[in-house]
């Protein structure tokens, strides 16, 4: 075959213009990595994805912190005890995910579950915690419409939790899928992207509380 | 990532389709390596909070070390939960977060850099509303 032919997928219309390189590969004995290694590569471009939105979320809260509009500031608003008791809950649920991890790839089922119920529980408690906050807020006038920067703290905290939230749903659905299929190969895959997921929304949180919570508190 | 890869005896990846529950052994090992993490991590993170509220330091030095406190803790987690580390294994997870922090510093530091000096070349804001009356 000449190179020609090769490049115009050896004659074959259906090859023209695809890379048959790592097929042939295969071939010789070469194996192509295990499917988990390559979906748990492409969820974590995913997050790295996620991080740089929430950089821009981010850059937005750092450039408007000081337009209060002659508003309350973060050291008038926030409560730091409240903040410890959210990133304890985050922390420590973020720690029982692994523990699920590591449960279902032994094929403990009641590890699995309680750690993911654990999981569960502790980041409802933190999405309830941010929730009486918000509400908080705005019952005592500083609802994200008071100033450019109660609007960016709102967006970047609120963009936070909504991911949680996200994070919340998913979990009980691979509970719920993990209790219906069993321990298969692509059930196992899904519940460690889910830990994945779970472990970046603490990564977020820890940008959040220092920047946000205790600079603005120290300032 | 390493706990993507499906574990064997022989420590080397099992074939694509091998899914063999892990031993006690490993559960338990794998087990102590999250411990360690949320142990440093709580540390790190009571740090933070004593360094927020204290006043027994210079008052300027303390969202320096905020920001290190948390640059720290981002890394307990990362090796620690997210298992990324610098095996031969993890160089593709390796370099898309290297990729993934050249974007978040271009995009926070060029934002605070150019939006300061906007700020510090625009006119006040009380002299436009006068202007435009």
């Amino acid at each position: 075959m000449t190179s020609f032919e090769a490049a115009a997928g050896g004659g074959y219309p259906d090859r023209v213009g695809r890379d048959w390189d790592l097929r042939d590969r295969r071939h010789e004995g070469e194996v192509l990595p295990p499917k988990s290694i390559i979906v748990g590569y492409g969820f974590w471009i995913f997050l790295l994805s996620d991080i740089v939105m929430f950089s821009a979320f981010f850059a937005t809260y750092a450039v408007l912190v000081g337009q209060t509009a002659g508003g309350p500031s973060g050291r008038d608003l926030f409560d730091l005890s409240n903040t410890g008791i959210e990133t304890a809950c985050l922390l420590l649920s973020s720690f029982a995910c692994g523990i699920a991890t590591v449960g279902i790839q032994a094929h403990r089922g009641s590890w699995f579950y309680g750690a993911m119920a654990a999981t569960f529980v502790l980041g409802a408690a933190f999405i309830g915690l941010e929730v009486r906050e918000f509400v908080g807020l705005v019952a005592q006038g500083a609802g994200p419409t008071r100033s450019a920067f109660l609007s960016a703290f709102f967006t970047l905290v609120g963009c936070h939790g909504l991911h949680v939230t996200a994070g919340l749903l998913w979990l009980l659905t691979m509970m719920a899928q993990v209790y219906a299929k069993g321990y298969r190969a692509d059930i196992l895959r899904r519940v460690l992207c889910f830990g994945l997921f779970w472990h970046f929304l603490d990564i977020v949180w820890v940008a959040l509380f220092s920047m946000v919570y205790l600079m603005g508190a120290a300032a | 990532m390493s706990q993507f890869e499906p574990k064997s005896e022989t420590g080397h990846a099992g074939p694509p389709h091998g899914h063999e529950p892990l031993d006690g052994h490993e559960a338990v090992a794998d087990i102590g390596t999250y411990l360690i993490g949320l142990g440093l991590a709580m540390l790190l993170t009571i740090v933070s909070f004593f360094i927020a509220r204290t006043t027994l330091v210079w008052q300027p030095s303390i969202p320096v070390a905020l920001a290190v406190l948390a640059i720290a803790q981002m890394g307990v987690h990362l090796v620690f939960f997210l298992h990324i580390t610098t095996g031969p294994d993890n160089v593709n997870n390796v370099m898309a977060l290297a990729f993934g922090v050249l974007i978040v510093l271009l995009v926070i530091t060029g934002s605070l850099w150019i939006m300061a000096h906007m700020d510090h070349n625009m006119m006040p804001m009380d002299q436009i509303m006068q202007m435009q009356r």
